[in-house]
């Protein structure tokens, strides 16, 4: 096996030098009734790397590639365009074949990487301090609202009803076992957010309101009155962001008086990957709730030469240390897509994500002209920055989706596959615009759209 | 917000190497090579992409929300990009580079191959959401996935989201958590080994259920008659690590089992050790009722640096119906589903003869894909006999090196007989004040990345060895002539171990002055 370096005759020499007649007497402490007398039945034997090769392009063929056809899908994962030297860097064996930093002095590349990481976020965020990473934005709006409770003493959380459902979903699944109590509801089809009715559900109770930023429907708006609502009554103000790119097109979070920034970062360097692995962005405006944060932090610090070196620092609050005390039960993190995010982030710099973000503000201006055009569709927002909701008249928008990719474009995400049961939103299609789509692209989206629409009337 | 780039760095010129006598100018070494911050070297206006430059003209629909104020951000070229992260990554110690025998962790070789894999455009640039239609490819990776991982631990089912292990017990707990209260059944207590690792008893506090330890017998297992006699109707759960955490499998698993599941409790095993028995025994001939199993350890997805990891939970038939949505499933006709919160009730009544009770989602989208590709490229590769092989091969790794050294180092459990994949070690012959941590800097010099240390918290001093499968006789045996040099320094008492290193890129650092004045992020100096 190409993998297993030693020989039979090394296994025959470390048996002896171990005193064992055979390999199974060193399984002596298996009992009978689990002893396997042979590799296990039902699976196939060893295979060749043009074998396994062969096999997984026959499964891969048979997924659409996104950048095949004239793409459209967002809803907290987007296309985004990855500079080739990103993949080159994350390829390094250093990178990819190193472990979490405990021993800092020979893992100064990570340290050194995850310390500008955090740098890069908090200020992206208009945060004080981030962490070097979490699962994925869901996992990490969960951890903020229970980061809310630590720090305010108090166990409820109002979501906005604009925040991505499965954000929601899994915020309201933990909830569940910690006694931690969720107030939320569906969004309203509008053109702004109701953030009035958001605030109005604020109360002394309230350990933290979470608001999504720019939101599920793609609105964006001005948070600074729920983040003063919110400290009014004691409570923080969590913003998500599922868009880190937007961010160089709009205020920053901590800008409007967000306490814990967190959200996906799977855009910048990452790539779709079918969901995953993606990357948690966790922030705080006030440094003084550092010792609240979860997760791995990194610090700077100087060597016995007093040289500057970096550490995993301020690790009293995790597992390995604290157990059942710990802020969370984090072990493993996105190490490898925080590097991603870095050497993107690194690649664009300030003029970059400038620059980047306007390109996908102008082609989405450019989509949501172009389909409101379309007999029987009308847009949503008034605010966007690359992303939009459009109706679609007497439509369910997912079987137009379906009927898009049977005529090979894949044109949004349907409210309704987001919502089952919430009936107006059935007709509401969440279109996405980046950097990589094509004024064709949008034609065409418009053309067959259009012609979808024309076949159901008639 | 600060200009950034005004920090004045300059390269470190005082720098002489172990034996004070050569300096060079600019603080370099030949091929080890200082590199300043990102922030010191990169500036605004520099950018290594190329876009088409912003019109400040343009219309925009922001509403009132258009930034005004700097990121804070800055640029590098691609060559200076590439150069930065080349240069930081000559600081690291990985797999590729030698042998890293970090217990608890596996760290065995990461193939190629997987990478290749995973970047198949028909796997990296496929969005979540797309139509069902669209993706039945990587519906497909999901469910021969799980169909390896539920052959290989002979369990029912298998939850594929969890994101790491300590996200695949949480899974596990919630999945016990939820089967409790359908029957009604409001326990309050999780009973964790001392040995077990942090993440146990973090997991089980943080879904609300009170800790109690048990304790180990001097052989290093689970004292079957303490935990006996502890069982009783408050008791939810049992977190159970086999192998366990001193690298000894635990023998009586099954009659644990059975009288967990006598008291009415659930058996969560903690499969962070499963490389010492995948292919040769199944969990679920043991009564487990949940494992999660750490892709990335077994089944070599690459740990990263910290991750990403995957975590899928397998589960036992009285756990299946509580598992976290989504799932897939194949149907009679051949089509792969992807059971989301609209259709799990539908598809459990037609096609599985009950309603699903799932306690939720724990993630957005479907889990770690990327690690799903690369783990059953990993699989596919190996087969059911390659499996077995890397199980037995990781053992008798870890035993040659027991042997080799148990007569120069403490070995507190060499008398319990054959250790499974790790081979656990103690400083208690230690002299001059020298510590573990000693022992293990010295390592660094050597050329090894030190193994795990002061874990399990049973074991004074612990060293904790795994050597895994991938390494050739020829490096165990540097390894061990390597730790026998140091161990015998360490127990002479051996003053120089207390600098080391002294080769690596840096010496030791201060990790108290880290925590007590926090610096987590660049700020730009006065100048």
């Amino acid at each position: 096996m190409r993998y297993l370096p030693l020989t039979d005759t090394d296994r025959g020499d470390m048996l002896a030098k171990i005193g064992a007649d055979n390999i199974d007497d060193l399984f002596v402490d298996v009992p009978e009734v689990a002893r396997l007398d042979g590799p296990i039945r039902g699976l196939p034997m060893h295979a060749s790397e043009m074998a396994v090769e062969r096999h997984m392009k026959r499964l891969a063929g048979k997924n659409t590639v996104a950048g095949d056809v004239p793409f459209f899908l967002g809803a907290g994962a987007y296309r985004h365009h990855v500079p080739a030297s990103v993949d080159t860097v994350i390829q390094r064996g250093e990178f990819l074949t190193a472990y979490t930093p405990y021993q800092p002095e020979i893992a100064q590349g990570t340290l050194q990487m995850l310390f500008e990481f955090q740098t890069q976020v908090a200020n992206l965020y208009g945060c004080a301090v981030a962490n070097a990473s979490l699962y994925d934005g869901s996992t990490a709006c969960w951890e903020a609202v229970a980061m809310a409770t630590r720090v305010t003493k108090k166990n409820r959380a109002v979501l906005s009803g604009a925040l991505h459902p499965h954000y929601s979903e899994v915020v309201k699944t933990m909830a569940q076992f910690t006694g931690d109590v969720i107030a939320d509801s569906a969004p309203a089809i509008q053109a702004e957010p109701d953030l009035e009715g958001l605030t109005s559900r604020i109360d002394e109770e309230t350990a933290c309101v979470v608001v999504q930023y720019p939101d599920i429907l793609g609105r964006i708006s001005d948070l600074s009155a729920v983040a003063e609502a919110a400290h009014a009554k004691g409570a923080l103000l969590v913003v998500v962001n599922t868009e880190p790119v937007a961010l160089g097109a709009i205020k920053s979070p901590g800008e409007m008086g967000a306490d814990i920034v967190v959200g996906e970062g799977q855009s910048i360097g990452v790539g779709l990957q079918f969901g995953g692995p993606y990357l948690g962005l966790f922030a705080v405006r006030d440094p003084k709730h550092v010792r609240q944060m979860p997760g791995r932090l990194c610090g700077e610090t100087v060597d016995a030469e007093g040289k500057r070196g970096f550490v995993l620092t301020l690790s009293t609050r995790e597992q390995h240390i604290r157990r059942e005390k710990a802020t969370s039960n984090i072990c493993t993190n996105s190490g490898l897509c925080a590097l991603a995010f870095s050497v993107h982030m690194t690649l664009l710099g300030e003029k970059g994500m400038r620059e980047l973000a306007a390109e996908n503000h102008r082609l989405a201006c450019i989509a949501a002209d172009r389909l409101a055009k379309v007999p029987g569709v009308s847009l949503l927002n008034n605010a966007f920055f690359n992303e939009f909701t459009i109706m679609l008249d007497g439509k369910p928008a997912r079987d137009v989706v379906r009927a898009l990719a049977d005529r090979g474009v894949l044109g949004g995400v349907s409210l309704g596959r987001l919502y089952p049961g919430v009936e107006r939103l059935q007709q509401a299609l969440l279109v996405a615009v980046t950097e990589t789509t094509t004024e064709d692209d949008i034609e065409t989206l418009a053309t067959e759209l259009e012609a979808l629409i024309k076949e159901d009337a008639q | 917000m600060n200009a950034p780039n005004k920090s004045g760095w300059k390269p470190q010129m005082e720098v002489a190497d172990a034996t004070g006598e050569h300096v060079t100018t600019t603080g370099n070494r030949a091929l080890m090579l200082e590199e300043p911050l990102l922030f010191e070297i990169g500036h605004a206006e520099t950018t290594g992409v190329d876009l088409p430059e912003v019109d400040p003209n343009a219309a925009t629909r922001l509403g009132s929300l258009k930034r005004e104020e700097p990121i804070g951000l800055v640029g590098l070229t691609e060559p200076e990009t590439v150069r930065h992260y080349t240069r930081l990554s000559r600081q690291n110690y990985g797999i590729d580079l030698g042998f890293f025998p970090l217990g608890s962790c596996t760290m065995k070789h990461n193939p190629r191959l997987n990478e290749k894999m995973a970047r198949l455009p028909g796997f990296a640039d496929v969005h979540p959401l797309q139509p069902v239609s669209t993706i039945q490819g990587a519906l497909e990776v999901m469910n021969e996935l799980a169909h390896w991982l539920i052959d290989l631990t002979g369990m029912h089912s298998v939850a594929m989201s969890p994101k790491a292990g300590a996200h695949g017990e949480l899974c596990g707990i919630l999945s016990i958590r939820a089967a409790l209260e359908a029957r009604g059944d409001a326990r309050e207590v999780v009973l964790v080994p001392e040995s077990a690792h942090g993440t146990n008893p973090a997991t089980a506090a943080f879904a609300n259920y009170r800790v109690e330890n048990i304790p180990a017998t001097p052989q290093g297992r689970v004292d079957l008659e303490a935990l006996k006699a502890r069982l009783g109707p408050d008791v939810a759960a049992v977190m159970i690590t086999n192998p366990n955490t001193c690298g000894l499998f635990e023998p009586d698993l099954r009659e644990i089992s059975d009288a967990v599941h006598a008291a009415g409790g659930f058996v969560y095993c903690d499969g962070a050790n499963f490389n010492a028995i995948v292919g040769k025994v199944r969990p679920g001939d043991l009564g487990v009722d949940a494992m999660h199993i750490n892709l990335h350890k077994t089944f070599s997805t690459p740990h990263g640096g910290g991750g990403p990891g995957s975590g899928p939970v397998v589960l036992s038939e009285a756990l299946a119906p509580f598992a976290p949505l989504p799932y897939t499933a194949r149907t009679a006709d051949g089509v792969v589903h992807l059971i989301e919160e609209e259709q799990a009730d539908e598809f459990a009544r037609e096609h599985f003869g009950g309603e699903l009770s799932s306690f939720g989602r724990m993630t957005a989208f479907h889990g770690q894909m990327g690690m799903f590709t690369r783990a059953l490229t990993y699989m596919l590769s190996h087969g059911a006999d390659g499996l077995k092989q890397v199980a037995e091969d990781a053992v008798l790794n870890a035993n040659y090196i027991l042997r080799s050294l148990e007569d120069v180092l403490h070995a507190p459990f060499a008398d319990s007989g054959p250790c499974m994949h790790e081979a656990l070690f103690g400083d208690k012959d230690f002299g001059g004040g020298l510590t573990t941590l000693d022992l293990a800097k010295g390592m660094i010099d050597e050329g090894f990345h030190p193994m795990t240390v002061y874990f399990p918290l049973v074991v004074h001093g612990a060293m904790l060895v795994e050597p895994t499968e991938t390494e050739s006789k020829a490096s165990i045996d540097q390894f061990i002539t390597a730790f026998r040099s140091l161990a015998e320094r360490a127990i002479a008492g051996d003053e120089s171990l207390k600098q080391a290193p002294y080769f690596a890129p840096r010496r030791r650092l201060d990790e108290t002055a880290a925590a007590r004045k926090p610096k987590l992020k660049w700020e730009p100096q006065e100048v």
